[in-house]
């Protein structure tokens, strides 16, 4: 049979719960309730990059990846270099 | 549909008037929803909006309890052999049905492959063959969303050598064997001009007019083929070119005022930058006699 | 002629492979084929898909800068490209797949970073629902609850990692400031979730992602409560609940033996 938590923790638990909170926080005040204004992904206009037609393609395919990451991963990084450290990468894309 | 003048209360009329508008922005909608700008009717890409919820939902309502609508979809693949996304058809009805649009678009391209989407408007070969496709899923369409649908005019950029009808000639038979009205977007007839070489007056003079509901304009990227070749990219991401005014104004002068979108997708300008592009093609409008279609005062 | 279902295979092929020869008979206005012309299609397939990818990934972005990142979301898009129209729905095999990029292999968080990401955006898209008041669950009779099934709002995603995940994207969503991190410093598990217009990212004490889960599967506030202390000895119900139902993550209840759910 299965293992329940007992009725009287988990009520005890709710009752505790409810206790801690006060009115809830969902009021939206007028300026925000709209949300963030994010970017629509569809378009029909030709694509970035369309200009440059063949040389983004050919730099970065093909099977040398000479990329490394060089975000804010750099600033990231542990001062001792562990983990999330950067070394130069000469790896193959994987086949796909 | 209800008419009001109250802003929160009731929705805007869906009838489009013949002036100008604009392509819906997301940087813009607190610029529109605060600054309540003169402008005819905005236009949104329908599948930004096919989510279930959230924002874009509650801006896009907000908008057009304000403004009427037009839907342009840019993924409905019309001109792929295969046949169409019947779940895609029933989400753009659902959308037509939500938001009362004044009018419904989509282009002369095809987009998906097997269960592909390629996200791009891939240009059809002029053949019977793509004629009689084309006008099916034309009719599939209207008879599904239960409205008319206008067909819009495709930029290119190569030509295939299988075609038999020259692309007015293909439209036009479109529109007459489907009952579509037309979008003609006029950057579109300029970038394809250019990239086949055709002579853009004499396209637009040939074009049937009278099908005519909406006109896009658009900004364009100068480019060249490997022979040193203009070629026109269809970029949507600067001003309206000086050429493409001039041949917005030819079309005018023959076709009356019709609703005439700026489009400006890449490199989105400031809500004022864009707000001027619209004032000059309103300005055009003005100075012409209402399209037939006004007129009749289709929707 | 060449049929229009054989030109169009061909076509799709070819953009999606770029080291594919240019289908035969695409010319430009001479007649005479024209790689340079094709090209401008192939290259709006890859650039307008990752550029797609920039909308749902800006901090992931920001972690490996802007050059990599292209790189990455062009390899991405070809061998995993989108199977609807839209494209809100799109990316969500991005994670994965920088799980197993091996240029992305210095920075093992990073796929979860994705995954926060691509949950965030989720949560943005999905359905809109009243978040259940604190005051309906005082409502119900102490010796139901244990047997009651609380609806998940449909905004709700979770993600776990053996990383400190949420610090990292919280640094690097927009107007975080980057830092050191220790990456041994434990795993953290994040709650999205939109109860109105604004997606938040919460932090989950130990045990909350497994008893979340299991409410999510519709299981018993009982029953999702020994997942919770299964998976964490130190799991806190009362606080647990507190935080998830101050965040809005219910938006309904179904009593044991009753037919439908209770909404608010």
């Amino acid at each position: 049979m299965k293992k329940t938590a007992s009725t009287a923790v988990v009520a005890l638990a709710v009752a505790t719960a409810l206790g801690t909170l006060s009115a809830p926080a969902m009021a939206d005040d007028q300026e925000k309730c709209y949300g963030v204004s994010l970017a629509g992904a569809n378009d029909c206009a030709a694509g970035p990059g369309t200009t440059c037609a063949g040389t983004s393609t050919v730099d970065y395919q093909g099977n040398a990846w000479t990329l490394v990451p060089s975000g804010t991963c750099e600033t990231m990084e542990l001062p001792d270099g562990r983990m999330g450290s950067l070394t130069a990468l000469d790896r193959d894309l994987p086949a796909s | 549909m209800p008419e009001t003048t109250g802003l929160h209360s009731q929705a805007a009329p869906a009838t489009i008037p013949a002036r100008a508008g604009v392509g819906l922005k997301p940087q813009h909608y607190r610029d529109i929803l605060e600054g309540a700008p003169d402008i005819g009717f905005f236009e949104v890409h329908a599948e930004n909006y096919m989510g279930e919820g959230g924002p874009p939902h509650r801006y896009l309502t907000a908008i057009r309890e304000r403004y009427p609508l037009s839907l342009h979809g840019v993924g409905l693949s019309i001109g792929a052999e295969r046949p169409l996304d019947r779940d895609h058809l029933l989400r753009l009805k659902h959308l037509n049905e939500r938001y009362e649009p004044g009018l419904f678009s989509e282009h002369l391209a095809w987009s998906t492959h097997d269960t592909t989407y390629l996200n791009d408007l891939l240009p059809v070969p002029y053949t019977k063959e793509t004629l009689a496709r084309v006008s099916e899923h034309i009719e599939e369409v209207q008879e599904t969303v239960g409205r008319q649908m206008l067909l819009e005019n495709p930029s290119t950029y190569l030509a295939f050598t299988e075609s038999t009808y020259s692309e007015i000639d293909f439209i036009s038979e479109v529109a007459k064997r489907s009952g579509c009205g037309l979008l003609l977007d006029v950057n579109n007839v300029y970038v394809s001009s250019t990239n086949q070489e055709w002579d853009p007056v004499a396209y637009v003079d040939a074009f049937p007019l009278q099908l005519v509901k909406e006109i896009h304009l658009g900004g364009h990227a100068p480019e060249k083929d490997e022979a040193g070749r203009p070629l026109l990219i269809d970029a949507h991401d600067r001003e309206v070119d000086r050429i493409v005014w001039g041949l917005f104004e030819h079309t005018i002068a023959s076709a009356g005022a019709v609703p005439t979108l700026v489009e400006w997708d890449a490199n989105v300008p400031d809500w004022p930058t864009l707000n001027a592009e619209a004032d000059l093609a309103e300005a055009v409008l003005a100075r012409a006699e209402p399209g037939d279609m006004q007129r009749a005062a289709a929707g | 002629m060449l049929p229009l279902a054989e030109r169009q295979r061909g076509f799709a092929a070819a953009l999606l492979d770029s080291e594919a020869d240019v289908p035969p008979g695409l010319v430009g206005p001479d007649g005479v084929p024209s790689a340079r012309r094709f090209a401008v299609y192939r290259n709006n397939v890859a650039a307008g898909l990752s550029e797609s990818m920039t909308i749902t990934f800006p901090a992931v972005r920001r972690i490996v800068g802007e050059e990599f990142f292209t790189a990455m979301a062009r390899a991405y898009v070809l061998a995993d490209p989108p199977r609807s129209p839209m494209l809100l729905d799109y990316g969500s095999g991005f994670a994965d797949f920088i799980a197993s990029f091996p240029p992305a292999a210095t920075l093992p968080y990073l796929a979860d970073v994705a995954r926060i990401e691509n949950a965030w955006k989720e949560s943005f898209h999905s359905a809109d629902a009243a978040p259940l008041p604190p005051a309906a669950l005082a409502k119900i009779p102490p010796d139901q609850l244990a047997g009651m099934r609380l609806q998940l709002h449909p905004s709700v995603r979770i993600v776990t990692s053996r990383y400190p995940v949420l610090t990292i994207w919280r640094m690097n969503a927009d107007g975080g400031e980057p830092a050191p991190v220790d990456l041994n410093a434990g795993g953290e598990d994040c709650l999205v979730v939109r109860p109105a217009a604004d997606v938040e990212v919460r932090s989950v004490p130990a045990g909350g992602a497994a008893f979340l889960r299991r409410l999510g599967e519709g299981a018993s506030l009982g029953d999702a409560s020994e997942a919770g202390f299964a998976a964490a000895a130190d799991f806190d119900l009362s606080a647990n609940l507190a935080g998830l139902i101050s965040a809005g993550a219910f938006c309904g209840y179904t009593l044991e033996g009753a037919a439908a759910p209770e909404k608010e």
